[in-house]
């Protein structure tokens, strides 16, 4: 299969230290609402948490298609700990090694390498979300500092994180271009966390506001020029976007494998349901589209490490793997019966955590909006 | 088309969306948090009567029509699909068991303590071998003197937790394989029988369900509902009313979820606008009330076949497939139009999309309404 031959073993390794190492912590992640902090210490050991850095920020300077395979792979078993490992890797490190000055970078990203440091990414806004250039966040300059005030939510990572990029208007005239980001540090006066959300899924992951009231934040924390925040945000989510398309394929890949056992096992009128044309089908239906949606994730992770411009294909990917993630995780639980309704099976929480994938990162609707605009700027119409 | 409800029918209507506005509404979350129905609660359910909606009026029963019935299932699951299958499961299985098949001394003990509410009762058919295949059940109860001698287990009984009676197809006659099947009315109080912890469920978290199992569990004989081995045809000649229930909680919960979808998308503003006025989301919202009034009409359709005696396995076979499908449908998009706020317990959509995932799955699965309906068409077209 495409992309999979090369990195056979390269997947058999990540698969069996998600399942001895991820997989037994992940059904009292969801019922807890905790992130399990062994899973920091051992996604660390990994180097799991600088996935795509050089080495010589302590990285394991992986290409975007075995970033791809470790996140389908941790969230085959767990999907709060795959989103973290996605939104840390793609929307906090990756950033700051883009956008960032030589100085920010080894501050933030040459960190101690015996324990886990995660950086958060505050875009989205209470009356901003799919309109992110909706931005509320004030940051007025005051000679070496900005004085930051506002609020972000839906936060990935809030209280785990040690440091946050976050955007904040530095113009008011408004508009997009008024929009610049910095590198926020956990300890700053009048930088806070707020309330934790109670979500339907993925609960392991720490989901949380986080205020900005009067913050001091010196003038070489800005990333980037002023006005260049908005951009850098959705170049850096045009990669974030492979990620959570990583995470839908992995939900698909977990629920359909515990769907198709049950098949084959679980008996009704005296035969193995999968005997079934209908359970037969259904099967070969999921089978069918997440190949698919691999296909989509590999080919934009290739084009990105071949510096194509794969906007598109990234907005593809997520779109297409998180609607056939729906779809899979859907009808395992209907292969399951009453079973699938319950935690004693997997694919129950997998249901849950599959829905966000369809919202986090840009909404379904967000990515058709993108790709339908890059369809039309790239046909030239006569006058 | 108001579909001519006559003034009774108008005031169970009424009467149920005011109770589910006033009483359930506002406490709704809380149900399904704390994944409990409160005594206080059924106390008032079976004050307004409806634990006895189908029972006869001479054993103080309101004995309403089946349009009437889905009526008040559609108001109560609107605002709390958990209550609602209490009430369905009390009214369509045992009430209507008993009425048909019990003796007169079985219809005095218990028809009046079911119809004042005063006892709330379970039914028993599925077992973790048996779900769909429900002629596949392994429990048995053997008769002994005067006894039958229960041992066995039954799996998803709602109401268990609370239930004074049970109604129990076991196999009292091991000889005749699934033709050996009883139904026998069980109380509480049986020596022998014991609840298991409460389930946990992905949805529907405040109904009570729970495995009860059977060792050596005494019944005097004078308990056996109906014939003996007859079970299997009471349990079948019960499906259709059962399903009119769920068909009408799939719409009630898909109404809901769609009132949620249009306030919310009126008042939520992105891009500088109403995302109302989008035409994505109008599309989605017209699609959405398309199906819900198509569910509507095949709702109280196969309600008013079955209040005639007009033939209507078909139909409602046909009413609860694509009821259960809409309000899947229906829920899911209501989720994605909230975006994030979806994936939150603070909205209700968050609940209906958990909620609305049994509806195809209990009271037989959307497979096996399609085998129904396509049973019904080869011997319609049969030449």
């Amino acid at each position: 299969m495409f992309a999979d031959s090369e990195y056979t073993g390269f997947r058999a390794e990540v698969r069996a230290f998600c399942e001895s190492e991820i997989a037994p912590s992940a059904a009292r992640a969801d019922e807890e609402q905790i992130f399990p902090k062994n899973n920091l210490d051992k996604l660390q050991q990994k180097g799991w948490w600088k996935i795509q850095l050089p080495e010589e920020y302590g990285g394991i300077n992986y290409n975007t298609v075995q970033y791809s395979i470790i996140v389908e792979e941790l969230c085959r078993v767990c999907g709060s700990t795959g989103l973290t490992v996605a939104a840390h890797n793609s929307l906090g490190v990756g950033p700051i090694y883009s956008f960032g000055t030589s100085e920010q970078r080894d501050r933030y990203l040459k960190t101690d390498s015996s324990q886990a440091v995660l950086i958060a990414f505050g875009l989205t806004e209470p009356q901003a979300g799919s309109d992110a250039g909706g931005t509320q966040s004030v940051a007025v300059r005051n000679g070496d500092h900005y004085i930051l005030n506002g609020t972000k939510s839906w936060i990935t990572s809030s209280n785990l994180c040690k440091y946050a990029i976050v955007t904040a208007r530095t113009d008011k005239s408004g508009g997009v271009k008024g929009i610049s980001s910095f590198i926020l540090e956990k300890g700053m006066p009048g930088f806070s966390v707020g309330k934790k959300e109670n979500k339907m899924g993925c609960r392991g992951s720490d989901t949380a506001f986080l205020h900005f009231d009067d913050v001091r934040v010196p003038v070489e924390n800005r990333m980037g020029a002023e006005g260049e925040g908005f951009k850098q945000f959705m170049i850096t989510l045009d990669g974030g976007r492979i990620s959570i398309g990583a995470m839908a394929l992995g939900l698909a890949v977990g629920a359909f494998e515990v769907a198709a056992k049950y098949a084959a096992t679980h008996k009704q009128f005296g035969k193995p349901i999968g005997e079934y044309q209908a359970i037969q089908w259904k099967l070969a239906d999921m089978a069918t589209r997440i190949e698919a949606a691999r296909g989509l994730i590999y080919g934009a992770s290739v084009m990105k490490d071949k510096k194509q411009n794969y906007s598109q294909q990234s907005a593809m990917a997520k779109l297409y793997a998180a609607e056939v993630c729906n779809f899979v995780t859907f009808e395992a639980i209907g292969i399951l019966g009453g079973d699938g309704y319950s935690p004693r099976y997997p694919v129950e929480r997998m249901y849950r955590d599959m829905k966000l994938t369809e919202i986090g990162e840009g909404t379904s609707e967000i990515q058709r909006m993108v790709i339908a605009r890059a369809i039309l700027k790239s046909i030239k119409v006569d006058a | 088309m108001d579909f001519n409800f006559s003034e009774d029918q108008i005031m169970m209507r009424d009467t149920a969306r005011e109770f589910a506005e006033k009483r359930l509404k506002p406490i709704a979350e809380e149900l399904d948090a704390k994944s409990h129905l409160p005594a206080e609660l059924l106390k008032e359910t079976a004050e307004l009567g409806y634990f006895g909606l189908l029972a006869p009026e001479e054993y103080g029963g309101l004995a309403i029509d089946y349009l009437s019935y889905a009526l008040v299932i559609e108001e109560i699951s609107k605002m709390c699909a958990a209550l609602a299958i209490a009430i369905s499961v009390q009214n369509s299985l045992v009430i209507k068991a008993i009425s048909r098949y019990g003796t007169d001394e079985q219809k005095d003990t218990y028809l009046p303590k079911l119809a004042a509410g005063e006892y709330v009762s379970s039914y028993c058919l599925s077992e973790p071998g048996a779900g769909t295949d429900a002629g596949a059940l392994q429990c048995r109860a053997i008769r002994t003197g005067n006894d039958f001698v229960f041992n066995g287990t039954k799996s998803w009984v709602t109401s268990a937790g609370y239930a004074s009676i049970f109604l129990v197809f076991a196999i009292t006659d091991p000889s005749k394989g699934r033709k050996g099947i009883s139904c026998i009315i069980v109380e509480r109080d049986a020596k022998g029988m014991s609840l298991g912890q409460p389930e946990k469920k992905m949805g529907l978290k405040a109904s009570d369900t729970r495995e009860v199992s059977f060792v050596d569990c005494k019944v005097p004989v004078a308990q056996l509902l109906g014939e003996e081995s007859h079970g299997l045809k009471v349990a079948f000649s019960l499906l259709e009313a059962g399903r009119v229930g769920v068909a009408a909680q799939a719409l009630g919960i898909a109404e809901a979820a769609f009132a949620e979808a249009v306030s919310y998308a009126r008042e939520r503003k992105q891009f500088g606008q109403p995302i109302i006025e989008f035409q994505a989301t109008q599309f989605k919202l017209a699609e959405m009330a398309t199906r819900i009034d198509a569910s509507r009409l095949l709702t109280y359709r196969a309600a008013t076949l079955y209040d005639s005696g007009e033939p209507h396995v078909k139909e409602i076979s046909m009413a609860k497939l694509f009821s259960s499908q809409t309000a899947n449908y229906v829920a899911n998009e209501a989720v994605q139009i909230h975006g994030g706020y979806g994936y939150v317990k603070e909205y209700a959509v968050e609940r209906y999309f958990r909620d609305a995932r049994i509806t195809e799955i209990y009271e037989g699965t959307t497979e096996a309404q399609k085998m129904v309906i396509a049973r019904a068409l080869m011997q319609e077209t049969q030449r």
